[in-house]
């Protein structure tokens, strides 16, 4: 455990009571158990550093699958002022809108049984996936500038999925105020050539099966029921995010030297909201989230054609449709109610998702009566969780609950902890048939290198900052 | 080279290197090749074109990370594989290298790790009474 000290607020929650440059306290959401996890993991001094930061509202908040980052701790967030507070690239991440997306179905288990080995095998075919995968596709300047404009629906206009998809994605697949002339050139020409990338690392896509529904009512307004067929895509803005990331990281590490603000970590490096170089970057984020939808707008398309292909049968018959897509890594622009006013703010979410009851203004018509589906990926061959937002979200977390299991081992460590096994052969002894680009990925993803994903979504719907619908199991997996 | 020049520890989510050197010369190119090791597997590159890259920072710490940020940019920007490193020239703010290398064969070469960025979480590059060291966390 750090030097940080830590008080219990009730069973979901503890305190880091506000101490020297702290602005605001920290608000760690865990349980007994999780909290044995954290070790001697910095993650709670990491929300501390956070609530250093000017302009930070309320409190600097965690979601139980966090774990140690750099500058912010990841599934961390936090919301700012916009006109006293900052905005800051570490606190979105490297992946900026790394994200789910789920598609539902008509299919149940048994349709698919026989067919599953050649399904993932079609899908590792046809959707690139690794380390630093190429697209096959020639994109023009000018399609890049539309889809860093445009996002999820550039790629519908191109054929890729159709107009349904948009309102099922988080923004209707994209944000306002995205401005191509403030992404470098190196970003653009990396993104250029890994549109249509799966990516590597924790990205994956999964088939999976509903195993079991918490919430009958909500699961059946999202049309999930028991055995059916889904399949949940986890990817981001690939080379594009991370250079956008790095280069304002880069030009704020200077920008703080010049306000002369004095941070406990140089990765928090951020700026003013107001100011030019906090516009600028606000306006190239949007670039890469996208970016982001549009790639996993186009990964779902292959999809669709890969399962009509396999299984042999049409669109109508297989309806594959999308449930949601919502990200994980991003700063929103979002109303909320602070003292009785009703007020604007930054809300930075860096492994966090989004999580918006019924009425909220942000949702589209189709889920205005029942609230957004919130995604939770678990690690490799899990399966997955599928939440819904709450008012008390609003509340309390900035509409935000956690992103996925959140790791407890290293990558070494779970290196280490694989010598000599076979990662794929013990998947397939759990039912999950697995095929990956890179050895060394499928070592570096062990499962038990995560969190346990049922303590992690049980601390937020314990809490009340989303509840649970249903849970998937995993059946099929690529990965890069 | 492992254990002599660099030491990989351990960060939850990333990776994390201590580098050591005689001087900051040294210190650069070890850092350098940590990076390359992580890649890939170096036996595999052959050092058959040259890049030369040029990097500044506000500080020596700063300068570390601008360097690395080159050095992966031409890797997962266009596709560069590197096995040597040589500090042509070296200030207290700004380096020049000559890096060499090969462009990236699928056939021939295996990447390892995907590394998003060099962070600025907890670098240091200090002179102790018997050598320099280094520490760098990379995004993965």
């Amino acid at each position: 455990m750090s030097s940080i000290k830590l008080q219990k607020m009730d069973d979901c929650r503890w305190i880091i009571p506000q101490e020297g440059g702290m602005r605001v306290p920290g608000i760690i959401y865990t349980s007994e158990q999780l909290m044995k996890e954290i070790g001697s993991d910095e993650s709670p001094k990491q929300v501390a550093n956070v609530a250093h930061l000017p302009g930070i509202v309320k409190y600097s908040l965690a979601m139980p699958d966090m774990h140690w980052g750099y500058g912010f701790p990841i599934g961390g967030v936090a919301a700012f002022d916009m006109k006293k507070g900052i905005i800051s690239p570490g606190g979105v991440g490297y992946d900026i809108n790394c994200g789910c997306r789920l598609m539902l179905t008509k299919l149940h288990e048994g349709e698919i049984k026989g067919h599953l080995q050649k399904l993932v095998a079609a899908l590792y075919r046809n959707i690139p996936s690794g380390v630093g995968s190429k697209s096959n596709l020639k994109l023009s300047s000018r399609d890049e500038e539309r889809v860093l404009l445009e996002g999820a629906k550039w790629a519908v206009d191109k054929g890729y999925g159709s107009m349904e998809d948009l309102p099922a994605t988080e923004d209707n697949g994209a944000m306002a105020g995205a401005d191509p002339a403030k992404v470098s050139d190196r970003a653009k020409e990396r993104g250029k050539q890994q549109l249509g990338t799966l990516g590597s690392g924790n990205h994956f896509l999964e088939i999976e099966v509903v195993e079991e529904i918490f919430d009958m009512q909500t699961a059946d307004a999202f049309g999930m029921e028991k055995d059916q067929i889904a399949v949940l895509i986890h990817s981001g803005s690939r080379g594009l995010g991370y250079q956008i990331c790095d280069d304002y990281l880069a030009r704020m590490v200077k920008h703080v030297v010049s306000l002369g603000l004095d941070l406990p970590d140089r990765q928090l490096a951020c700026a003013y909201l107001e100011s030019n170089e906090g516009r600028d970057y606000l306006a190239a984020m949007g670039c890469a989230a996208n970016y982001a939808w549009a790639n996993r707008q186009m990964l779902m398309h292959w999809t669709r054609e890969t399962f009509e292909e396999t299984l042999k049968k049409g669109p109508q018959e297989i309806g594959m449709r999308l449930l949601y897509d919502v990200c994980h890594n991003i700063a929103k622009i979002e109303n909320y109610l602070i003292e009785g006013k009703t007020v604007k703010l930054c809300v930075h979410r860096k492994g966090a998702t989004r999580a918006f009851p019924a009425g909220h203004p942000a949702l589209s018509e189709r889920y205005m009566k029942i609230g957004q589906p919130v995604l939770i990926p678990g690690d490799m061959g899990a399966g997955s969780y599928v939440l819904v937002g709450t008012q008390k979200a609003v509340a309390e977390t900035f509409g935000s609950t956690c992103h996925g299991a959140g790791r407890v081992l290293s990558r070494s460590q779970a290196t280490k902890a694989s010598k000599g096994r076979s990662i794929s052969k013990e998947m397939a002894e759990k039912g999950v048939i697995v095929m990956a680009s890179g050895r060394e990925t499928l070592r570096e993803e062990l499962p038990e290198a995560y969190k346990n994903l049922d303590h992690v979504v049980e601390v937020v719907h314990q809490a009340g900052i989303s509840k649970k619908v249903a849970k998937l199991r995993a059946v099929g997996c690529i990965k890069g | 080279m492992q254990g002599k020049t660099y030491k990989v520890f351990d960060h939850t989510a990333d990776i994390g290197v201590e580098i050591f050197g005689q001087n900051m010369e040294a210190l650069f190119c070890h850092a350098a090749l940590a990076v390359f090791d992580l890649i890939t597997d170096v036996q595999t590159v052959r050092a058959t074109k040259k890049k030369r890259v040029e990097a500044e920072g506000d500080d020596r710490e700063d300068l570390l990370i601008n360097f690395l940020r080159e050095v992966l940019y031409f890797v997962y920007g266009k596709g560069w594989l590197f096995k040597t490193c040589r500090i042509v020239k070296m200030e207290e703010r700004r380096l020049v290298a000559e890096l060499e290398g090969e462009i990236f064969d699928a056939g021939r070469h295996e990447i390892k790790t995907e590394i998003k960025a060099v962070t600025y979480h907890q670098v240091l590059v200090e002179q102790t009474s018997k050598e320099w060291r280094g520490r760098v966390i990379f995004d993965v």
